[in-house]
């Protein structure tokens, strides 16, 4: 049996609140034990001397991008994965919008092959909420559900009839299902490309009100009462969406959401003169909602933080800002871009632990994002204080789109372990 | 006075908007445009400027005056101009831009004029051209030549731009003639007012260094100039107002709402004109008040001298690498 022993790493573990040094011993697929001076005499077991670097739950990345089927010629299930790899994700959930989507049993089984194919970071992925992601008919939710969709969402649109989603919660609740909803009102976001606001204007671009994510949010949230529904928010990005969701968690509806690195490391200025790599879908917002969103990650507001991991080749990227696709790659720089809210005195270690890892498996109802004995070794060692710079040009992932190439990041993955077998393992 | 012209640099390859720009390179274009007024009004109007310099007019959109404007400057100047039509409807869209770059690229233009209807366009295509390269209009962003016509027909019936007031009417939110205007009237030191209804204003304006206001009657009150704009219909996505009845009682200039404004006021339109929806017939035509014919003369004479200034440093040599 494959056994690994980590001496004298920093353990993180939210779920249980540990953050000491300690060692891990992983058997097979499964962290064996937890604790101080651990022995591998007579084991054969491989071991790491951690020195210090810290033992973290793999990353649990609710939302990503994976174009397989349909556009490989972006990404694929072995691309995203080896990114996936490299920036220390071990579960990543694709969205449904693939070509054909993800609103048929066949489609969900054929991932699930690929993903045991490829064999690096476990696959998951949501079905659609409705058939085609038209937002007319249900899809079959159950039948979807017991063959491994893990929730249901319509991907980059929002399920714009009211009556529809009322109808997607409902159903969605009879099994218990999740239903995740990308937060915009179509109508008020349409042809829209970026915030409303001086930059807009200036740059003569149709905008979005920051309105446009609040009033989705509301909507539902008055659906969720009526249903009951569990019903999650993707990448909330406005000051206004996130006190909706402080809200109703104070009511105790079964909300939760999360955000994406961009809402909290960016604002509307990086879009600059016309920089197609920052243009993302919800828009990147002022500098009073991205506060806004890390004061929502800071009170717990905001559950996690997922990539939002979207690859764009060149040639859907390097048109006029109008015609250029939304959204960036995100799976390799997850956790340093998330590490700045740690190094800027927002969250401690084990709480920017607990929103990539621990807080995202709660919520998929996945039994990954823990140090515990017995649990899979999904794990993740890194140095939370290296400080280097992105560079896109090695990325993994078959597209290069991100808007921090050149940017300074403190916090490095140095390896990648999935059910016990290393995926990923920096060469320093 | 050319020679004292040459000596104030125009620091930048290519000609993508005024926001930027300084006011005194923006009164060096101005100066140099003057000369080409009169140029223009002898018989013999041909200058040899541009011998062997190609000048491709390269549309994304429909248009003819702004085209036949451009056209006029270059053969004037000695230029051979080659017009390019590109049905946005043939293209599509934006996905053959770079493409269509790197083909004209490769025919050794020395200047491009391009007008597209989408905002950045332009400056995407100047990234991938070795020549230089004027904004003829780029979605509702810029349209810095008719700025520059518009700033040189007021200069030479009052003399000057800084202190003067200016209203500008219409649909701001999508015009790209407001932007430009707004800019440069900000630059030069003139006060700038914006008029219309609500729906037709992008988000805080008032940033760029206007004054709103939704009535006519205040926002003309005491200017020196009223800039009308085309009510933009191809545009617009989705109701902006409820008719052009009801537009030109509210918002329509005509000799009623002019009262409030000086009496020596100024109408201006960049045309094409909608007659009887944002500017009334009697107005648009009185031949005291109205500069709009001049505007066009104007427009020869200003983009003569862009092509000028941007093809003075232009080496004969191959591409540098």
């Amino acid at each position: 049996m494959n056994r690994l022993l980590f001496r004298r790493a920093r353990l993180l573990d939210p779920e249980s609140g540990l953050d000491a040094c300690g060692d891990l011993m992983v058997e097979g697929e499964r962290i064996a034990a937890v604790g101080g001076g651990l022995s591998a005499a007579g084991r054969g077991a491989e071991v790491v001397e951690a020195g210090g670097l810290c033992l973290a739950p793999g990353l649990v990345d609710m939302r990503v991008q994976l174009r397989e089927p349909g556009a490989e010629h972006m990404e694929s299930v072995e691309t995203a994965g080896q990114a996936a790899a490299a920036g220390g994700v071990t579960t990543m959930v694709a969205l449904p919008n693939t070509n054909p989507p993800v609103d048929d049993i066949s489609v969900v089984e054929f991932l699930a092959r690929r993903a045991r194919e490829v064999k690096l970071a476990k696959v998951h992925t949501y079905a659609a909420a409705t058939k085609g992601l038209k937002g007319r008919d249900l899809t079959e939710m159950g039948l979807l559900a017991a063959n491994g969709a893990l929730g249901f969402t319509d991907g980059a649109q929002a399920v714009a009839d009211a009556l529809v989603m009322r109808r997607v919660l409902a159903y969605a609740r009879t099994f218990d299902l999740l239903v995740v909803q990308h937060p915009e009102e179509p109508s008020l976001a349409r042809a829209g490309e970026v915030s409303e606001g001086e930059i807009a204007t200036r740059l003569g671009l149709p905008a979005i009100p920051s309105a446009a994510e609040v009033i989705m949010i509301e909507r539902d949230l008055r659906l969720v009462e009526i249903t009951g529904a569990r019903y999650h928010v993707a990448h909330v990005s406005t000051a206004a969406g996130v006190e909706a969701i402080r809200r109703a968690k104070a009511l105790e509806l079964p909300v939760t959401c999360d955000t994406a690195p961009p809402y909290f490391v960016l604002n509307e200025t990086a879009i600059g003169d016309y920089r197609t790599f920052a243009k993302l879908s919800p828009p990147l917002r002022s500098e009073w909602d991205r506060r806004a969103v890390v004061e929502g990650l800071r009170d717990g507001t905001i559950d996690a933080i997922a990539s939002d991991h979207a690859p764009w080749d060149q040639d859907s990227k390097r048109l006029p800002f109008s015609s250029a696709a939304y959204g960036i790659v995100g799976l390799e720089t997850l956790l340093p871009l998330s590490l700045e809210l740690y190094h800027n005195s927002h969250l401690g270690l084990l709480e920017v632990i607990r929103r990539l890892a621990c807080n995202p498996a709660r919520i998929l109802r996945l039994p990954v994002g823990r140090l515990a004995v017995g649990a899979p070794a999904d794990l993740l060692l890194f140095d939370a204080d290296t400080s280097w710079r992105i560079s896109t040009d090695e990325f993994r992932s078959k597209s290069k789109n991100a808007p921090f190439d050149g940017r300074p990041v403190c916090g490095r993955v140095r390896r990648t372990i999935v059910d016990g077998r290393t995926i990923f393992q920096a060469d320093i | 006075m050319q020679e004292a012209a040459r000596d104030v640099a125009f620091r930048h390859r290519h000609l993508l908007g005024i926001e930027g720009l300084s006011p005194e390179e923006i009164n060096h274009f101005l100066d140099l445009a003057d000369g080409y007024v009169d140029l223009n009004r002898q018989a013999e109007k041909k200058r040899t400027l541009l011998r062997g310099r190609t000048i491709i007019n390269c549309f994304f959109e429909n248009s003819t005056r702004t085209r036949t404007s451009f056209e006029v400057a270059g053969k004037r100047l000695g230029g051979d101009v080659i017009n390019m039509a590109v049905a946005v409807s043939s293209m599509h869209k934006g996905e053959t831009l770079i493409d269509t770059a790197m083909t004209l690229n490769a025919m050794h233009p020395d200047v491009l004029i391009v007008r597209h209807p989408e905002s950045g366009a332009v400056q995407l295509l100047s990234e991938k051209l070795d020549c230089a390269v004027i904004n003829a209009g780029d979605g509702s962003h810029e349209h810095p030549t008719q700025a520059l016509l518009d700033a040189l027909t007021i200069r030479r019936r009052k003399g000057r731009l800084s202190g003067l007031t200016v209203a500008i009417c219409g649909d701001v939110l999508h015009s790209r003639v407001a932007r430009s205007n707004i800019a440069l009237m900000n630059i030069v030191g003139a006060r700038v007012r914006v008029v219309a209804p609500r729906t037709l204003l992008p988000a805080e304006i008032e940033r760029l260094g206007v004054e709103v206001f939704h009535n006519m009657a205040e926002g003309l009150a005491d200017v020196d100039i009223v800039m009308m704009l085309r009510l933009q219909s191809e545009r617009m996505h989705g109701a902006f107002i409820p008719s052009t009845r009801e537009y030109f009682h509210f918002f329509g200039l005509d000799y009623d709402k002019l009262r409030a404004a000086k009496p020596d006021a100024l109408i201006m339109h960049p045309g094409p004109m909608n007659r009887g929806v944002e500017i009334g017939s009697a107005v648009a035509d009185d031949i005291d008040r109205s500069l709009i014919r001049a505007q066009v003369e104007m427009g020869v004479a200003v983009r003569m001298a862009c092509l000028e200034i941007l093809t003075r440093d232009l080496g004969n040599g191959p591409p540098l690498p």
